[in-house]
């Protein structure tokens, strides 16, 4: 029987691989997810039934493994279902969350199970460090998810401490040196071991909690590869290749993911790390920036004009546009442009929105079609030759504060060069500064006028404007 | 610690080949796939259930079978949702023309 298992292991194993190269093909995207759920489905049921321990029983309790697989289930497929395409980002926080949880309690677990039968002195540094390992990473997963989602779902506001650059250091240090003390001194202290949960679940808080702005998707991806790691650490444990080889898969694919991102933002991993990027410093930035000049609004009718008669249009969405769930409309507007012979394209920033490829994913719902979707790098010479730039809901993707203002928060970070356009409008809410809390001088700027509104609104006027004008 | 590394050596050499299947299978990936992908990683990592699993079928006294029960509870979630969740965002990306 342990051979049946350890082959079914070895093709999940492959399947995972398999569906994560597949998965970065746009054709073959859809087959690769199937492919590791396939693998997944497989690996559960066959350690279910063939798994023996060391003893040659089989597993107990079936009952109640079955019933926690039939609720995760049914709720997690409830969950998903009914998400909002617009709230993708705090799913994937929520669900890598619970992953995170689930490698923290097997921990615990152990924990008490070595404790508990007296093999906690005689336990290997390995198994030791493993435990503690997925302890302490499987826990700030967790409770960093959670609050990634609270932060997403605008429930949690951005919150730093005094020092608290400080205070997540000495916590981390005190989280590596108490385990270090348990492990090797073979230590068998449970109050030591919950307090290292406790500081876990905080670190995970305090690690999250101050930052906000742009560097939220950063946030994601990182603890989506935490979980990872901690997954990997479960399959050390059990010495179990399929968690071993899925977790680290997904450790490795995530900090590479993470690195693209902290890159195309300009920002070192390691201030992400240490919550240098925060609510303080941006809301400083926020009150001692005034610009010369005044913003200048347009009618409705004025910009459809503008639209109409324009060679070519390039329309930069941001968070904004998912958030009045305008997706369907800019589409609209898009298609209706192009039977006026304008050229329509949409300019991409790798950061736009909640998570990259966040726009992509919301443009791709409403139809618009692939080709159409351009990435920064390749758009940006392209609108010195564009007559309207159209920003829906974006803002720190397009503040040229990021190429002057050495003092900005988010200086450095590449963005669309809107401003080489004839001219630019701008649907926007209100004159709030974006995510990042910081204020856009393109707005103040003469060529760029203002549209103000929900985007969803705007454009559906914008649409029975350009319709008019027959 | 040295005899832990050669006792488990077949892991290691596990960890390191997988770190660059990782780096290499995300690396060509075009930046509009990013959330697909990190969704599908996310719905991957879930194999962690199985850990849970394990740790479910051989508890004994009461507070490791809810401790187990609710970590087989949140694997799965994270497997469920993980996967149809990226399955939708897929779904979108085929109907384009």
């Amino acid at each position: 029987m342990q051979h049946i298992l350890q082959i079914i292991y070895l093709i999940s194993s492959v399947t995972f691989i398999l569906g994560l190269k597949f998965l970065g093909n746009p054709s073959t995207a859809r087959k690769g997810n199937l492919i590791a759920a396939a693998g997944m489905i497989l690996a559960i049921f066959a350690t279910i039934f063939l798994y023996t321990t060391d003893t040659g029983e089989h597993l107990g309790n079936l009952g109640f493994i079955f019933g926690g697989l039939i609720i995760g289930t049914v709720v997690g497929w409830m969950i998903a279902k009914k998400v909002k395409m617009t709230a993708m980002p705090q799913m994937v926080s929520f669900f890598n969350g619970m992953g995170g949880a689930c490698a923290g309690l097997i921990s615990i677990i152990e924990f008490r199970h070595l404790v508990s039968s007296g093999h906690y002195e005689i336990a290997t540094v390995g198994t030791l460090i493993t435990i503690f390992a997925g302890l302490i990473i499987g826990t700030v997963s967790f409770s960093g998810s959670i609050i990634a989602y609270g932060k997403l779902e605008e429930k949690i506001k951005d919150f730093t401490l005094p020092g608290q650059q400080f205070i997540n250091i000495g916590l981390l240090i005190s989280l590596l040196g108490l385990s270090a003390l348990m492990i090797s001194g073979n230590i068998e202290n449970t109050s030591i071991f919950y307090f290292i949960l406790v500081l876990s679940v905080l670190y995970g808080v305090l690690f999250v909690l101050p930052i906000g702005g742009a560097d939220m998707p950063v946030v994601i991806s990182l603890l989506n590869s935490f979980t990872g790691v901690a997954a990997a650490c479960g399959g050390f444990l059990y010495n179990n290749n399929v968690m071993l080889i899925g977790g680290i898969l997904v450790g490795s694919a995530g900090t590479l993911l993470t690195v693209v991102m902290c890159k195309a933002m300009n920002r070192s991993l390691v201030n992400v790390l240490i919550g240098n990027f925060g609510g303080a410093k941006t809301g400083e930035a926020a009150t001692s920036s005034s610009f010369v000049g005044s913003i200048k609004e347009v009618t409705k009718s004025d910009a459809a004009i503008m639209m109409k008669y324009a060679k070519k249009v390039i329309i930069v969405p941001g968070y904004g546009l998912a958030v009045a769930q305008a997706q369907h409309v800019v589409h609209e507007l898009e298609e209706l442009l192009e039977k006026n012979d304008v050229e329509v394209k949409y300019a991409i920033h790798p950061v736009a929105g909640r998570m990259p490829g966040h726009m992509n994913v919301l443009l791709a719902e409403s139809n618009v079609s692939y080709d159409k979707l351009v990435e920064m790098e390749e758009i940006n010479p392209e609108f010195s030759t564009t007559d309207v730039v159209l920003v829906v809901g974006a803002n720190d993707v397009v503040n040229p504060a990021a190429k002057t203002d050495p003092s900005s928060p988010i200086y450095g970070m590449p963005i669309l060069d809107v401003e080489n356009a004839a001219s630019v409008i701008v649907l926007k809410r209100s004159m709030k500064a974006g995510y990042a809390g910081i204020e856009n001088e393109l707005f103040y700027k003469p060529k760029t006028s203002m549209l103000f509104g929900d985007a969803k609104k705007s454009l559906s006027e914008l649409v029975s404007e350009i319709k008019s004008l027959g | 610690m040295l005899e832990f590394i050669t006792t488990n050596i077949q892991m290691f050499y596990l960890i390191i080949l997988m770190i660059f299947v990782g780096i290499e299978l995300i690396g060509h990936v075009p930046s509009v796939l990013h959330t697909p992908l990190m969704s599908g990683a996310n719905a991957i990592h879930g194999v962690v259930i199985i850990g849970s699993i394990i740790v479910m079928g051989q508890a004994h006294e009461i507070l490791s079978l809810i401790l187990g029960f609710i970590a087989v509870v949140m694997g799965t979630l994270n497997v469920v949702g993980g996967f149809v969740v990226t399955d939708r965002m897929l779904e979108m990306f085929k109907k384009k023309k």
